[in-house]
């Protein structure tokens, strides 16, 4: 009897690290496609007017180029967040059996903002060309405002995770809910404003960057010129905000989550004067190797060098996240944050200054890999809110370990999911290239057919 | 009516819709797959790509809106379901991923040795996805998902004869609500052949569909002896419709009437589905856990319906739009070229 209840623990540990590694895999696949999203149709709605408004035909032929890229990723993005909601249920039907309906409200509103989406996403892609210019635009506009709506939603639904209120409990029964409460948490204001802020800098970053390399390889003409700078100055009025918006998440956490701001800035011990270390990585809890400036966490969490900051002891070793991955993706973050800033502020000096890009290789060379900074940076970030709110899944209230399914072979599923993905990754970065390759004057409605598949249609 | 009954209601109008316009995308899939050889099947291939390619993201999203009322509305029954089917439902998870990025990416691949490899990915899945989401039915129809996490057999659960019969007439569902559909679809598109072969299609699939429902009044009545007692007491008239709106679309299609028949098709499928949950009421997870008892705070749940309402007063005319500019392309765009 021992051995087999011994196996069948093993397995659940083995099943539970499958399961937080699947629900990771999907979600940091899934936030790509999302922050294209929320970000992709501001940037087309945008070329789309110039070009009507300016009948400017750089304009609209960079807007029909991002249209057809943005029809393959919302496809995309619309089935792998699915794969979320299964996931929820497949993966941690401890905590959606219990608290569903107290985080379930802000999806059902997600899932009417999706709704919007999707119509409206069919409307206008299809209508390309069919309906006139200006109410063809007028069928974008719900797609900006849901895209927004939609982040908003599913963001403030992980923000009770951090900060679960709205309800009464009794026995591990809910007694009441409050509905509107647990969407409006503590947490939601800032985590919200962080995501969908973060999702119109990777999806602006991203965009420049193709035409960043497109201009290094000696593409300057104005098509490509205005490719690089509507998406790069949409990012770059972002930048400065994200790290006003990310030091304030900080303080914040100092109050209400402070096991998670301990394990990002890796301080175990609670003290005034807490330094600000920089890098470096724990051993036997203790943080080596380093960079500290002294009093620098206090500073910036109480805007004193004198400020008590509380360390992981405040809680038994149990109750705290792994420290490592918490403070090297903290840090991560915070330096791409940075990065990208001093890029924006480059770029916005040198505009103001003679109305033009920066003259140096290094400025495109720079600006090509700001994309994938802001999306190493967008992993890291939930890196850190993820596992920095580990072992819980609802803060303080529910356990990963209770919440997981504990039927086996659930390690089965990742490996499967985990084959999915690579191959879906190769295919959606292939049609993406062929799409930014292929000649201009595709319309956007009809599918590129080769002369081999134009089959005579039948007429009677 | 109490909210939670409202609410299931809803739930079910939202199962209703996903059957009725995911189900027929998925049939079009599964037609895709049998179109036969690059070259011959060309036209049809065209047809169906233009059939459900500005609508089918929109009518997905019917499945979502199951899962987020199923989990906020009734979030016990969302965990048991989930947990004790993870098997099925996580392939119907890469069916459904598999299906939606490889239609998206065959439509944006210029080559055929590419469009055969995406097409060949969205046709097989079009085919798997309904089946399991039908054994997964026929899992919780015949009370072998109990109330708890991963309570039930996870393989039992979903591998016995309830599930089969769940799973074949999913699949045959799907295919012949879309060979109906696309019926109408090739006429309007001026190309009376291929309404012709969809016409014989349908007609073939229609007939296999009841005659898979006959026998499994016999599958019920040894392996799911509830679900069959209220299929032919309390549910009786809804399972009679359905017979009697079968058999009159297939009369319709014999005679050619493609307008009518999607209706009575359509009405065929929503008498079944809605004999399902009239047979077992109140119970939602057979044998034991009702809807009141699985049903979420009051005040969740008029939050819910609340929101819904007025998502439903933004939603009804965007749909509207959505079905009224797509019958005008996609009929337009080969007639007219």
């Amino acid at each position: 009897m021992t051995e087999i209840s011994g196996l069948a623990e093993a397995a659940s540990a083995t099943d539970l690290l499958a399961g937080r590694l699947q629900m990771a895999v999907s979600l940091g696949w899934h936030i790509v496609l999302s922050c294209m999203g929320v970000g992709m149709p501001v940037l087309l709605v945008f070329a789309e007017w110039r070009g009507i408004r300016t009948g400017d035909d750089d304009y609209t032929r960079l807007a029909r180029k991002w249209a057809r890229a943005v029809g393959v990723l919302f496809a995309v993005g619309a089935v792998s967040g699915t794969i979320l909601s299964f996931e929820l249920g497949l993966l941690w039907p401890g905590l959606m059996g219990v608290y569903g309906q107290v985080m379930g409200f802000p999806f059902a509103l997600e899932g009417i903002a999706f709704f919007i989406e999707a119509i409206f996403i069919g409307v206008y892609l299809y209508s390309w060309d069919r309906l006139p210019p200006r109410i063809h635009l007028l069928t974008g506009i719900p797609v900006m405002i849901a895209g927004t709506a939609s982040a908003f939603f599913v963001v403030s639904a992980n923000a009770w995770m951090n900060q679960p209120v709205g309800f009464e409990a009794k026995d591990g029964r809910i007694t009441s809910v409050d509905p509107w409460g647990a969407m409006f948490n503590p947490a939601t204001p800032l985590q919200t404003t962080h995501m969908i802020v973060a999702a119109f800098m990777v999806a602006g970053f991203l965009v420049a960057g193709v035409y960043a390399v497109a201009m290094l390889r000696g593409r300057r003409d104005r098509y490509h010129r205005l490719g690089f700078l509507v998406p790069f100055t949409l990012a770059s009025i972002f930048a400065p905000l994200q790290i006003v918006v990310g030091d304030l998440i900080a303080r914040f956490l100092a109050t209400n989550q402070p096991v998670k701001l301990a394990a990002a800035e890796a301080l175990f011990q609670t003290r005034a004067g807490a330094p600000l270390s920089i890098g470096g990585f724990v051993v036997n809890d203790e943080l080596r190797y380093a960079l500290e400036i002294p009093r620098g966490l206090s500073m910036l969490v109480g805007l004193h060098p004198d400020t008590v900051v509380q360390g992981l002891n405040i809680v038994p070793v149990a109750d705290r996240p792994p420290v490592n991955p918490v403070h090297l993706a903290f840090d991560t973050m915070v330096g791409l944050g940075f990065f990208l800033l001093l890029m924006a502020a480059w770029f916005a000096l040198t505009w103001w200054w003679r109305r033009d890009l920066p003259h140096s290789p290094w400025f495109l060379r720079l600006a090509a890999v700001c994309g994938v900074a802001a999306v190493v940076a967008v992993e890291t970030g939930w890196i850190v809110t993820e596992v920095g709110r580990q072992p819980w899944v609802v803060y303080g209230k529910l356990r990963m370990a209770d919440a997981v399914n504990p039927a086996p072979g659930l390690w089965l599923g990742f490996l499967a999911l985990l084959l999915v993905y690579l191959f879906l990754t190769v295919a959606i970065v292939y049609v993406l290239r062929r799409l930014a390759r292929e000649p201009k004057e595709v319309p956007v409605a009809e599918t590129p057919r080769e002369p081999l598949l134009h089959a005579p249609q039948e007429r009677d | 009516m109490d909210p939670a009954r409202i609410l299931l209601l809803v739930l079910w109008v939202g199962v209703t819709c996903y059957a009725l316009l995911g189900g027929a995308d998925f049939g079009g899939g599964i037609w895709d797959l049998l179109a036969g050889r690059s070259r011959a099947g060309m036209p049809e291939r065209n047809l169906i790509e233009n059939s459900i390619g500005p609508v089918w993201e929109a009518n997905h999203v019917w499945l979502i809106f199951v899962l987020v009322v199923l989990w906020t509305g009734f979030s016990p029954v969302f965990a048991a379901v989930m947990s004790t089917l993870y098997i099925p439902l996580t392939l119907v998870a890469f069916g459904i991923i598999a299906r939606g990025s490889a239609f998206a990416f065959r439509k944006a691949s210029p080559r055929l040795w590419q469009k055969r490899l995406f097409g060949g990915a969205f046709a097989v899945s079009s085919v798997l996805t309904p089946f399991f989401l039908g054994a997964a039915a026929g899992g919780v129809a015949s009370g072998r998902v109990p109330v708890g996490l991963a309570a039930g057999d996870i393989v039992t659960g979903w591998l016995n004869p309830t599930s089969m019969l769940g799973g074949v007439l999913a699949v045959g569902v799907c295919a012949y609500l879309a060979a109906t559909y696309l019926c109408d679809d090739a006429v309007r598109a001026g190309m009376s052949q291929l309404a012709e072969d969809f016409r014989t299609k349908a007609l073939i699939t229609g007939s296999c569909v009841g005659v898979v429902a006959l026998a499994g009044i016999a599958v019920l009545r040894a392996d799911a002896p509830r679900l069959f007692d209220g299929l032919t007491h309390r549910a009786l008239p809804l399972v009679v419709a359905g017979a009697v709106f079968g058999l009159l679309s297939l009369v319709l299609l014999w005679r050619r009437n493609f307008v009518l028949v999607r209706i009575t098709g359509a009405l065929a499928v929503t008498a079944v589905l809605w004999g399902w949950p009239l047979a077992q009421y109140p119970l939602m997870l057979p044998p034991s856990l009702t809807v009141n008892e699985a049903a979420a705070h009051p005040a969740v749940l008029t939050a819910t319906l609340v929101s819904l309402a007025v998502g439903a007063l933004l939603l009804m005319p965007s749909l509207a739009l959505l079905f009224l500019l797509q019958g005008r392309w996609s009929y337009r765009s080969d007639a007219s070229d």
